[in-house]
């Protein structure tokens, strides 16, 4: 109101916001608004969340012993197979996109909603229907191919439920799709007058270059899973040796998803982390022209380097080679936002929140990740560590140490903004910090067990690496009560929380502009844009130079 | 200027936006689709690299002539929908011949399927399904139909979800719920129709002219 009236312009009559637009089941269930898609994505993925979770529990309740003692290997198989397959794609795929990128992405551009409501809305009951073919593998007896769905393993001798997991994994893929679609057209079409190009938050060009991965990529999986179902169940001969298949082409067109799909799960995290940092050092983010080439360079260059999962395989020397080399070269753009982060911290004021904590663990944790990734892009190091628990840290300090963090950082983040409450400061701060150490007391001992030769899905290991995996299972044992104690204190925040007032983190960008929680149409005027982001100050100048009320006056336009 | 209101959706403003919006919107889809035809254009060239006699056998066994007709409807589709496509954006008066067009192409879409229906009744009489009792011995020329069969039933999904957007749209016009005037489904339903019908292009030659020419 007195925004408004300051602005010189009459005040609005009072209206609910978005989440107390409406309170009935199908208000909720047949809405296009992508404020409440994303409340029903968030539901659908802590759900699957804490289920791939739990089947990864009973895993490391198993590898405290090294002779199999409390499960049977099938159930072991099908038990880290349903954890791979959930997480990827119910968790992680979906998670920031669908989530934070649906909630956030019109509110940064400043529009009233995605270009394609209802093909939105549509993407979650894809996403549902999805889900229900995965559970019921799970129920009906499981299914023991890996996340990987290797032929001809899957297309010819597993006996488990192959079909419906496949089916599960196809139809997410279409959801997928679908979000990518709209999400790449809202981002041209229903930018606001003055919102340019370069001027966007950087959040918002990762979820643009995701989306580019998902539009492109995804197809190809459902080819490849499409081929396994024909096989299994019209007897089609692609993948069959006897009949002149070649199985190994599964694994070309698999890895040629499957490889990009890691930047799907990680760009939007390093979208999340490029707004906290600014905001917490009050600092404009070090080379933002830099930063959205490298993110484009890394969707490009992803398409490109899939044959380092093939090392193995047979390939030839040559190909080995090229996709080694190209591997190598993605680091580089990786590695640009890595010094650009730190950089954006040099000179700035920070203050250590819980998403800065939740952050700045992303910049450690992926950093070391991606370090590790060097080791497999190089041949004669992989060929040693292939299929070991090495593989294994390594990309669960990408996708659980950086995604899973940076998920949890954006979380905190805009959960004021999202819920309009706040939440207790000191009990976030301590799960970020529980989670750091959890994290790293779960998959670090990975490195050395797989370095020394552990290999990975199985049941049973010699006993000479039992205390690398007891100190693995303790950890996740942490990490499993730090993954816990945010669904506690933030549902205890939504009915005891304080009030959140606009922007309360004092963070540029237009979601900041408008109520907490937003308006059913997101602003109650169009905004104009007529500056670059993260002005948190002047051009030239290092952070807190402003006096208190330029950088006051700054923060509540 | 009432009936392009009456064609405005959220959360547009703006007509011409929207329009815009939805056209961009079925290419970026496109480019998807592009890719998943692709992948299985790939395996079929792998496959047929490792195994061209068998795949030059096999293609003689396919019956060109349905193959042929099919290719003739399926492009006189194309034609009458980009004349719908045309005709509702250069003036009202030609609402008719936009609803004439759909469903002329609904129908030729549907022609397609029944002589593919055909065909496939007698590539199973040839015993061409993959499988015990295949009727071709060379290893490799099951290959060729288990591509066969997944290309040509992929893209016969591929049509009739076309068939039915081309015969939803014709429904909803003629009951003149929407005008035909630059009405934006018509514009991106044609969008569609073609890449199916250029998928078609490209499975022509893969399909029915291996091992004919020499």
């Amino acid at each position: 109101m007195t925004d408004a009236l300051l602005a010189g312009e009459l005040p609005l009559p009072p209206r609910p916001d978005y989440l107390r637009h409406g309170s009935t089941i199908s208000s909720w269930l047949a809405t296009t608004d992508h404020k409440r898609i994303a409340i029903l994505y968030a539901i659908t993925i802590t759900f699957f969340f804490f289920l791939g979770g739990a089947a990864i529990t009973a895993v490391r309740l198993e590898l405290f012993q090294p002779n199999g003692w409390l499960l049977t290997s099938d159930t072991y198989n099908k038990l880290f197979s349903f954890h791979g397959i959930i997480m990827v794609w119910f968790f992680l795929v979906p998670s920031i996109p669908n989530t934070l990128g649906n909630f956030l992405l019109p509110l940064m551009i400043g529009a009233p909603d995605v270009a394609f409501p209802r093909l939105n809305l549509f993407s979650w009951y894809l996403t549902v229907a999805a889900g229900a073919f995965t559970v019921y593998a799970l129920v009906a007896g499981g299914v023991d191919t890996g996340w990987t769905f290797y032929t001809p393993y899957s297309s010819m001798f597993s006996n488990t439920h192959v079909f419906a997991a496949a089916a599960g994994v196809f139809v997410v893929g279409f959801a997928s799709i679908a979000t990518g679609v709209n999400f790449i057209a809202t981002t041209h079409m229903l930018r606001a007058p003055g919102m340019t190009w370069f001027r966007l938050p950087l959040f918002v060009w990762a979820i643009y270059a995701t989306s580019l991965i998902m539009v492109l990529a995804t197809p190809v999986l459902a080819i490849s899973l499409l081929l396994v179902i024909a096989e299994r169940v019209l007897g089609l001969p692609i993948f069959d040796p006897a009949r002149g298949g070649d199985p190994i082409l599964f694994q070309h067109l698999f890895w040629f998803y499957s490889h990009p799909a890691v930047y799907i799960m990680v760009l939007p995290a390093m979208g999340v982390v490029s707004e906290i940092i600014p905001c917490f050092a009050r600092r404009r983010i070090f080379g933002y022209d830099f930063m959205v080439y490298a993110m484009l360079a890394i969707a490009g260059v992803g398409f490109f380097v899939w044959g380092h999962h093939m090392f193995v395989s047979g390939q030839s020397a040559l190909a080995s080679l090229v996709f080694s080399f190209l591997s190598f070269i993605i680091a580089v753009p990786s590695a640009i936002k890595v010094f650009n982060w730190t950089a954006s911290l040099y000179r700035g004021q920070i203050s250590f929140e819980s998403p800065m904590l939740y952050a700045l663990g992303f910049v450690g944790l992926f950093t070391t990740g991606g370090l590790s990734g060097l080791f497999l892009a190089s041949i004669p190091v992989d060929i040693h560590v292939t299929d070991t628990y090495f593989v294994v840290a390594h990309f669960h300090y990408i996708m659980v140490g950086g995604s899973v963090s940076a998920f949890f950082a954006g979380l905190h983040f805009w959960w004021p903004k999202v819920t309009g409450k706040l939440y207790p400061e000191s009990w976030a701060k301590f799960a970020a910090i529980l989670m750091y150490a959890g994290f790293n007391m779960t998959f670090l001992p990975q490195f050395f067990a797989g370095y020394l030769g552990m290999p990975r899905r199985y049941h049973t290991y010699p006993a000479e690496f039992q205390i690398y995996n007891v100190m693995s299972s303790a950890g996740a044992a942490v990490l499993a009560i730090a993954y816990l104690l945010p669904l506690g204190y933030l549902t205890w925040s939504l009915f005891y929380g304080g009030k959140a007032a606009k922007n309360p983190w004092g963070a540029t960008g237009l979601e900041w502009t408008t109520g907490s929680p937003p308006p059913p149409k997101n602003f109650d005027r169009q905004p104009r844009v007529d500056r670059g982001p993260y002005d948190y100050h002047a051009e030239g100048m290092s952070a807190g130079t402003d006096p208190p009320e330029m950088q006051n006056a700054r923060e509540t336009r | 200027m009432s009936d392009q209101s009456a064609l405005l959706r959220e959360p547009w403003l703006d007509f011409g936006r929207q329009r815009e919006a939805g056209k961009f919107g079925i290419w970026v889809f496109l480019a998807s689709e592009t890719l998943f035809f692709g992948a299985l254009m790939l395996t079929y060239t792998v496959c047929r690299i490792e195994h061209p006699e068998a795949f030059a056998a096999a293609g003689r066994e396919t019956n060109v002539w349905y193959g042929t007709i099919n290719t003739a409807v399926l492009l006189t589709s194309s034609l009458t929908m980009a004349i719908a496509a045309q005709a509702s954006e250069a003036s009202a008066q030609l609402r008719r011949l936009v609803l004439a067009c759909l469903m002329l192409t609904a129908m030729l879409g549907l022609a397609f399927i029944v002589i593919k229906g055909f065909e496939y009744k007698e590539d199973i009489d040839k015993q061409l399904v993959p499988g015990a009792g295949f009727a071709l011995s060379h290893p490799g020329a099951q290959l060729f139909y288990g591509f066969y069969w997944l290309v040509t039933g992929v893209h016969a999904i591929h049509l009739s979800i076309g068939i039915a957007l081309v015969s939803r749209l014709f429904w909803v016009l003629l009951r003149r719920q929407l005008p035909a005037k630059d009405n934006p489904e018509i514009e991106v339903t044609a969008l569609y129709w073609h890449l199916v019908d250029i998928v078609w292009i490209f499975l022509y030659p893969l399909i029915y002219l291996p091992g004919r020419a020499s």
